[in-house]
This record gives structure tokens, C-alpha cells and sequence, in this order.
């Protein structure tokens, strides 16, 4: 009946596992444990609890709230970690678990590979394609730092940006290590993203994420998926600029632009302002040597063409002339054949019987008027001839005279007395000035005096006026 | 070409001056047309100008609410 009485001290349920709960938390107050990231949950409470597992054995562990917030570096399933901490039972249930103090990685190694399968998975999503890059704006008109707002990371942006071109800046503080870095750059950059470019707080169209150069936990955050993904998500382009040239984060693969450094970031953000404006400069210097050029070539071809333009008298004179000669020549011709005539006349006619003399008269009369007819035939053939010719001259004339030029759109400026006005100097404010132009005239009143050419002309009249006159009178 | 000069950005701006300058030194452009272009020029090289005279530097810090919104700006207090 009592076959299990035996000597052995007997506990009730409470009793032993105060016992059990005892010799744990005295033999392993102080423990350090190797084993890999398990399943791992953050409730709001925000104790964060775990598993720590090998390839035998599991382990839970808990970390309670704000103990965290002291590591350089948050568990994540798959990572290779060492715990810090002490073990305890959970008394009512009669399992234990570890207290932990402290998680560090379990040698950079470790970290790098877990870095590495990240950077994999991102990879493969498209997420560091470069077609996704977006394109700086050339002159930022706001440039939005997400950066620690003390320390030198800030300052040696705003330097340089300073020294280029200075720009806007708008700051968003986050805190550039530890448990929050990553939540807090996230929310920055999502921050950035919503603002409204009317809003009370100006949008920015380009942001920097900044940090200072450090150990690989310390740049951690900005290898957490969630920085990544916002970067990836966001309409503003990115430059990153985290660390030293040496250290590469994930964000680094996602941003449209990299840079070395924080001031490498202000480098690639503005371009040199002095080199913009020389540039500019430069360009507005040869636009007006240009037009200069232009203008002058084209009064240079107008000169040249007008001097080769025959005056308009030498034209017809020397068409009256030659009329004129021939003209001469014809009546000359005229008198001598009737001079001739009469002496022939005054010869044979004593000769002749009064019948006969009238016979011949009459037959001399004849004669004569069919020479005067013939003579006068000529005489109007030898006009036409030189009517023809006239109108070639004249045809010719028109082919040279200016109208040609205005048709190229060149006009004149005439005077009231119908001269021409070929200089700014000649006009006085409310002359009148009639504009010719190759279809037809506009009447205008001169609104202003050129002072500058008027003072220059009068100098330069002084010393040549009669070359100017000249000049004028070609046309 | 009949883009209004001054929604133009810097880079727009400078491209067409450089085109136009090209133009004119060419020399082949009718003369109504290069007095059109020169002055078209010179607007551009205003406006681009303007562009880089407003340079300034204003440095303003984003004040965060509890739940990590933005509310408002603050002088960087270095």
C-alpha cells in the first residue's frame, strides 16, 4: 500500500520551483551566451523578446523596456549574436528564460554576411536598379538635411555649400545611431516627402542623409530595410553620405546620387556659382560681339551696293545726248538735200518750155514729197529705236535703285524736304520722318534724341563733314 | 522658342543662349531675325543671371511633434 514511501523529501509545486528558481538565478547571474536569432517579436510594452537557438537546443530571452535603447546594435532573426545577461524562471509555468542586458553581434562576420544576404534580397526586388535613379535638380532651390543637427557632419555641408552656391537648407534632427536611427531617418524621409511646396513648411527638392564615419554597428541603421524601402519610396532626390568613403550601407545602393562624404554631398548638390556666372558672362559678351558683327557686315554690303549704284542724271543725259546728236544730224540732212535739190532746179529749168517746166515742176514736186515722206519714216523708225533704248537705261535703273535693297528689308528715313536721313545724330526729338519701306511709306515722329550719337556725330562733323556728305549724296 | 523665359529653368535657360550666341555668330540668320534672337538673348541672360543673384544661405531646423511629425521650423541653434 505504501510501496512509494520512501525517504525522499517531498515539495509541493511552489516549493520546488522556488527551489529550481533559486539555484538558477544563483549559479547563472552572470552569463554570456553564443547562439543565432530565433523568432523575435517588439509588442508595444516595448520589452523585445526572443529566441536564441543552435542547432540543438532553444533558448527564450527577453530584454525589457529601455535596456534597448543603450545597444549599438538591435537582434534580428538569422544573426549570429553573443547575450549578456542572467537566467531566470517564470515561476507560474516552470520554464526559464534569459534576462538580457546586452546584444552584440557575434564578430563583424557576422554582421557582414547578414549585410550581404540583405543587400542580395534588395538587390533581386530592383530596388538598386538604375533606372529607378531620379535626377538632381541642377540648382536646388531647398535642400533638405537629414542629419544629426550638431556636430560637424552639418556644419562642413553648410560650409561648402556656402563656399559654391549658397542654398536654402531645411534640417530634419534625427538621431544618426542607435534603436531609433532607423525609425527616425525613415520618418524623416517619408516627413520630406509630404510636405506641400506651398505648405507652412517649404518641400524641399533634393535631400542629403548625412553621417559621420564610424564602426559598422554604429552605421547600422542606415542598413535597416525600412530606411532603404523609404528611400526607394521617395519622389525628392536622395544623395547619401554616410560614413567615409570606405563605408558602404545599404542606403548608399538605393540613393540616386552617392557621396564620399558630407561635404562630397554639398559638392554634388550645387554646382560653383562663380563658374555659372562667368559663363554667363562669357555668352553675353560674344551675343553682343555678334549682333555688332552682323550689323556692321550688313552696312559694310549696303555701302559697297550703293557705290556701284550709277546716279540717276549721267543715265538719262547721256541718252539725251545721243538723241539730241542725231537729231541734228537729221534736219543737217534735210536742208542739204533741199539745198541740192533747188541748185538742180535753178539749173535745168531756164532750159525748159513753160509746159514742160510746169511737167517737171510738177514732177519735182512730186519727187520731193516722196523723199519728205521717206525722210519722215526715218525719222520715226530712228525714235522708236531710241525710245527702246531708253526704256532699257530706265528698266536697268530700277533693277539698281535702292527698292531692291528695301525689299530685303532695309528702309529709308527721309526728311520732310525728301532727304535722306542716314544718321541718329541728324534727328531731333519730334521731327518728322517719313519711313520708307519696300511697299509703301509710313509717316513717324522721332520720340527721342540719341545723345551719345548726336555728340559723337557733331565731333565727327567738325573734322569731316564733307565725306559724310558724300557719303549721303550716293543715293 | 516662345517658352516664357521666366518659368525657364537655369539649365534650360543657358542651353538656348548657347544657341542663340551659335547663331549669331554664324552670321547666317536673315537681319530681322537676329535682332529678334539678340534680344531674346539678352532676356536669357537676365534671367539666368537673376538666377544666380539669389543665392543666399537660410538654414532652418524642422521642430517635431511627439509622434515624430513635422510642426513647425526653428533657427538652427549651432
Amino acid at each position: 500500500m505504501s510501496e512509494n514511501s520512501t525517504n525522499a523529501h517531498e515539495f509541493t509545486v511552489s516549493q520546488i520551483s522556488a527551489a529550481v528558481k533559486n539555484l538558477l538565478e544563483e549559479e547563472f547571474a552572470y552569463i554570456r551566451v553564443r547562439g543565432e536569432v530565433g523568432r523575435i517579436s517588439r509588442p508595444s510594452s516595448g520589452h523585445i523578446y526572443f529566441d536564441l537557438k543552435d542547432e540543438k537546443a532553444v533558448i527564450s530571452a527577453v530584454a525589457w523596456r529601455g535596456v534597448s535603447s543603450r545597444w549599438k546594435f538591435q537582434p534580428e532573426e538569422g544573426l549570429e549574436v553573443i547575450i549578456t545577461g542572467r537566467l531566470t524562471t517564470f515561476a507560474g509555468q516552470s520554464k526559464y528564460q534569459i534576462i538580457v542586458d546586452l546584444v552584440e553581434p557575434a564578430g563583424v562576420g557576422a554582421l557582414m554576411a547578414l549585410l550581404e544576404e540583405r543587400r542580395k534580397k534588395l538587390a533581386k526586388e530592383g530596388l538598386f536598379s538604375p533606372e529607378h535613379k531620379k535626377t538632381l535638380p541642377f540648382l536646388p532651390k531647398l535642400i533638405g538635411v537629414i542629419t544629426s543637427p550638431t556636430g560637424a557632419v552639418i556644419r562642413d555641408i553648410l560650409h561648402r555649400l556656402e563656399d559654391r552656391f549658397p542654398t536654402n537648407v531645411i534640417i530634419w534632427p534625427v538621431r544618426v545611431q542607435g534603436e531609433n536611427c532607423a525609425k527616425e531617418v525613415t520618418n524623416a524621409i517619408y516627413g520630406f516627402n509630404s510636405l506641400k511646396s506651398d505648405g507652412k513648411i517649404a518641400r524641399p527638392d533634393l535631400i542629403i542623409i548625412a553621417r559621420g564615419g564610424g564602426s559598422l554597428e554604429d552605421l547600422w541603421g542606415f542598413n535597416e530595410e525600412e530606411v532603404v524601402r523609404a528611400v526607394f519610396a521617395s519622389e525628392i532626390p536622395i544623395i547619401s553620405a554616410i560614413g567615409h568613403e570606405t563605408d558602404t550601407t545599404l542606403i548608399d545602393y538605393v540613393a540616386d546620387k552617392r557621396a564620399p562624404t558630407p561635404t562630397g554631398a554639398a559638392e554634388i548638390a550645387v554646382p560653383v556659382r562663380s563658374e555659372l556666372l562667368g559663363l554667363v558672362e562669357d555668352l553675353s559678351a560674344r551675343l553682343k560681339g555678334a549682333i555688332l558683327r552682323l550689323i556692321m557686315n550688313r552696312g559694310d554690303k549696303l555701302r559697297a551696293i550703293s557705290a556701284h549704284l550709277p546716279r540717276k542724271s549721267d543715265l538719262l543725259s547721256f541718252a539725251r545726248q545721243k538723241l539730241d546728236l542725231l537729231d541734228e544730224k537729221l534736219s543737217n540732212s534735210l536742208i542739204a538735200t533741199k539745198a541740192q535739190k533747188s541748185l538742180m532746179l535753178a539749173k535745168i529749168a531756164p532750159k525748159l518750155s513753160l509746159s514742160a517746166i510746169r511737167q517737171r515742176n510738177k514732177d519735182w514736186a512730186k519727187n520731193i514729197k516722196y523723199l519728205g515722206d521717206r525722210a519722215l519714216v526715218s525719222i520715226k523708225r530712228l525714235i522708236v529705236e531710241k525710245k527702246n533704248k531708253l526704256d532699257k537705261y530706265a528698266k536697268l535703273l530700277q533693277s539698281l535703285s535702292y527698292n531692291s535693297i528695301l525689299k530685303r528689308g532695309f528702309s529709308l528715313v527721309i526728311d520732310e524736304k525728301g532727304k535722306i536721313i542716314a544718321r541718329a545724330a541728324n534727328i531731333n526729338i519730334n521731327d518728322n520722318l517719313n519711313i520708307k519701306f519696300y511697299d509703301g511709306n509710313i509717316l513717324a515722329i522721332a520720340k527721342t534724341k540719341s545723345a551719345k550719337l548726336a555728340a559723337k556725330a557733331k565731333e565727327k562733323n567738325k573734322k569731316s563733314s564733307k565725306s559724310d556728305n558724300k557719303q549721303t549724296s550716293l543715293f | 522658342m516662345s517658352e516664357k523665359i521666366k518659368n525657364m529653368s537655369f539649365e534650360q535657360a543657358l542651353a538656348e543662349l548657347e544657341t542663340i550666341v551659335a547663331k549669331l555668330e554664324s552670321g547666317q540668320a536673315p537681319l530681322q531675325e537676329s535682332i529678334e534672337i539678340y534680344e531674346r538673348g539678352e532676356a536669357l541672360k537676365n534671367h539666368c543671371e537673376n538666377l544666380l543673384k539669389i543665392a543666399e544661405i537660410k538654414i532652418e531646423k524642422i521642430s517635431l511633434a511627439k509622434n515624430g511629425k513635422a510642426v513647425g521650423t526653428e533657427k538652427l541653434d549651432e
